[in-house]
């Protein structure tokens, strides 16, 4: 038996498709955290007064408070001083279209199988790239535009509609909200701004792909997407980094606002480099994403598969505000080797009537950890409310760990609240029933976990679905016996 | 087609199986019979190369292969099917799509090229009709949810689809009604062709009165003790286990 679990191990160690480097001129400034940073940052964005105000406001409140120390997570501590909080590849002036953008970072895209290409790109998906801290181009800008849809970098919003940016950016998550939002309100460098019309169907999926490519520099994006009434958006983001022995820091804020009968999609395929089989390197992931279903009959749902990360910190959250409003959470987690995954959701029931389902998937390998923490409250007014919780874990291996922390807040009697949890370890009987059907240890092992997550993945739009699944069948790649 | 010799198997160090001999032929039909706990389903395990079934002494040849050297996956590819006393459920894993890449698979590692899904559907489909199954039961997951004996049922459906050469049922019919009975043992029956070969576990005559075995052997405390015709089942029907240990003591 002891031969399987061994096997396994070989079956799953990861093999990290998009570790490689692009030697492209940086614009760096140094590295530190101090005011003067954070001016500079705001300056070589040419932001508006209000702005540097309001990223000065979040630092200073950032530096009176301590770093998170949280129970299941094994956090070395993180040199903040040493990191660049800026680099952006060299370029003479923002790209106008595409064909501006250098060749050297279309072919880093394309290397990673996101070419921006427009002929090249799925029909049907526009995609806005960031490279380090700055957008290096949006894909479809013209189509979107004809039926009013604002999709742009984070830098350009601000530029071209700062009063939609300044009414919304940081109304639902303050920069008070916690460490790493404080953090990433001050030095936030770029990231993606959508903006959907009333009564409209963004007429294609809209995607945001994250490269970190620096040395030393953390990646701090933001996101903001507002839809309007009545208006429908589906949103994906895909992330990577090179390999490196040191890890690096992501900590970007994802605000989304859903005004009445709005519904926005936000699924989220994050590869994020992992560190190596001994724990060396890997992204530190600590991320703050929250939707607000601000007015009635919104609706709110986040899909993510998370393989990567060296530590994952992350709670995509809804707070349902509005009567009769809707969250949803679809998670698939996988850790193995010394990858650590603490990742859940929050459900804050407020309005009326209001509905939460969360359905989370964890897989853990190697010596890996993986835990989930989900908070669901209700509160006085959130008159029958109900939520409905199902957290599944899959054991790879003995030498893995899985933890479910849920935790429920009811103040109103109305409410119901279920939750389910299983876990379960992949059976050397599920294994050797698949072997004495034909089929190799590697795909057996990639069936049975791709079926643990089917819930999830039927909620990816299509062509991500496909990518997601193929990624899991990396991760969980290696040489057999 | 298969040749057991002198086959000794452990499990955790503890001896299971004490020195089982059998041979059985192109086309020919087997039935072991024998007590809870004898070793049958060891048996099955072994030759389907179940890990932490070691073999410590003796040998199994299955077409002049030694099939101690192979993995499970290369023994099913050679042609060996098991089916399961216990099948086992793969959640989320749709059951069309699992007999297909297992028959792709197989098919990959002989060199033959793989089924496309026209023909693969119709195989499928056919062989569900044999066995009056619901086609419903293609898009559920594998075995989730299904009773006892749709289980077993879509064992014989893994094996029409597989066809192999030598295949090997523990106790499928253990747990089915009478009808499911017929259809299950027409099922087997249909692949008889006087090549492929079989190996049935079971603790009931009802079963060979349909397959009419060409030898029934008696699996008691990891040893075959006694082989014969078709009148064996019979005997053991009637009296029970209890004449082989006289026999034996005499
Ligand atoms: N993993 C194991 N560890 C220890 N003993 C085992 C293990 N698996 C099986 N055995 C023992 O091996 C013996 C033979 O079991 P086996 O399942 O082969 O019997 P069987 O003849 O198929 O019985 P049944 O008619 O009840 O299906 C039993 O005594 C059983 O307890
Ligand atoms: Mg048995």
């Amino acid at each position: 038996m002891n031969q399987t679990a061994q096997q396994v191990e070989q079956v799953i160690q990861q093999r990290y498709k998009a570790g490689f480097y692009t030697d492209i001129d940086s614009d760096r400034i140094r590295a530190g955290l101090d005011e003067e940073i954070v001016a500079m940052i705001s300056a070589k964005k040419n932001e508006p007064e209000w702005l540097l105000e309001w990223r000065l406001k979040a630092f200073h409140h950032w530096q009176t408070m301590v770093g998170p120390n949280w129970a299941h997570l094994n956090l070395p501590p993180i040199d903040f001083q040493n990191i660049h909080y800026y680099a952006a590849p060299k370029q003479k002036d923002r790209p106008k279209s595409l064909d501006e953008v250098d060749p050297k970072l279309l072919e880093t895209f394309d290397k990673l199988g996101v070419p921006l290409h427009e002929r090249a790109r799925l029909a049907g998906v526009a995609v806005d790239a960031v490279f380090d801290s700055v957008s290096v181009g949006t894909t479809f800008q013209k189509e979107l535009k004809e039926a009013g849809v604002i999709f742009c970098s984070f830098s350009e919003a601000v530029q071209d509609h700062p009063d939609l940016v300044r009414e919304y950016l940081g109304s639902v998550v303050p920069y008070t909200d916690n460490y790493f939002a404080a953090l990433n309100s001050a030095v936030f460098s770029d990231g993606s701004f959508v903006y959907i019309p009333k009564d409209t169907r963004c007429p294609m999926e809209l995607s945001t792909y994250f490269r970190i490519n620096a040395r030393d520099t953390g990646q701090f994006e933001r996101t903001l997407i507002v839809a309007e009434p009545g208006s429908h958006v589906s949103y994906l983001e895909g992330c990577t980094a090179p390999m490196r022995d040191e890890n690096q820091l992501h900590a970007a804020v994802v605000e989304l606002v859903a005004l009445e009968k709005a519904q926005i999609k936000y699924s989220t395929v994050q590869n994020w480099y992992p560190g190596d089989e001994n724990g060396k390197g890997g992204i530190y992931n600590f991320v703050t994403k929250r939707g607000d279903c601000r007015e009635d009959d919104s609706r709110i749902s986040w899909t993510q598969v998370e393989t990567g990360s060296a530590i994952t910190w992350k709670y995509p959250s809804c707070v349902l505000r509005g009567d009769r409003s809707a969250g949803e959470f679809y998670s698939v987690a996988l850790t193995h080797n010394h990858q650590q995954a603490d990742t859940g959701t929050k459900m804050i029931h407020l309005g009326k009537n209001t509905t939460s389902k969360v359905i989370s998937k964890g897989i853990s390998a190697g010596k890996s950890n993986n835990s989930y923490r989900g908070l669901v409250r209700m509160a006085k007014r959130a008159h029958d409310a109900r939520n409905y919780t199902q957290c599944d874990s899959l054991l790879i291996g003995k030498t893995c760990g899985a933890h479910t922390f849920p935790y429920i807040e009811s103040a109103n009697a109305s409410a119901k609240i279920e939750h389910e949890a299983t876990t379960s370890r992949i059976g050397e009987d599920q294994l050797f029933y698949c072997r004495s059907r034909g089929l190799d240890e590697e795909d057996a092992v990639a069936m049975i976990v791709d079926g643990f997550c089917k819930e999830v993945f039927k909620e990816l739009p299509m062509e991500f679905a496909v990518e997601a699944k193929a990624l899991l069948e990396i991760s969980l790649e290696g040489a057999v016996g | 087609m298969l040749k057991i010799s002198n086959l000794h198997v452990a499990i955790d160090d503890k001896e299971i199986l004490k020195g089982v001999d059998l041979e059985i032929g192109p086309g020919e039909l087997h039935a072991i019979m024998g007590p809870n706990g004898s070793g049958k389903s060891t048996l099955g395990y072994a030759l389907a190369g179940r890990e932490g079934y070691d073999i410590t002494a003796g040998s199994v040849e299955f077409e002049g292969e030694d099939l101690a050297e192979m993995e499970p996956e290369e023994r099913a590819a050679a042609g060996l099917f098991l089916a399961f006393q216990y099948p086992v459920e793969i959640p989320g894993v749709n059951n069309a799509y699992f007999l297909r890449a297992a028959l792709n698979a197989q098919r990959k590692a002989r060199g033959e090229e793989e089924i496309d899904s026209m023909n693969f559907l119709k195989a499928v489909r056919e062989s569900l009709k044999s066995l009056k199954m619901d086609e419903a039961l293609l898009k559920r997951a594998v075995n989730e949810g299904f009773s006892g004996g749709e289980k077993k049922r879509n064992e014989i459906v893994q094996m029409a689809v597989l066809q192999p050469k030598l295949a090997v049922l523990d106790e499928t019919d253990s747990g089915l009604d009478i009808d499911a009975l017929k259809l299950v043992a027409e099922g087997i029956n249909a692949q008889r062709d006087g090549k492929r070969s079989f190996l049935v576990i079971t603790h009931y005559q009802r079963l060979l009165d349909y397959l009419t075995p060409d030898r029934v052997h008696v699996l008691s405390d990891g040893r075959v003790v006694e082989s014969g015709g078709e009148e064996l089942a019979e005997r053991l029907e009637a009296e029970g286990y209890a004449f082989l240990e006289e026999g034996s003591e005499a």
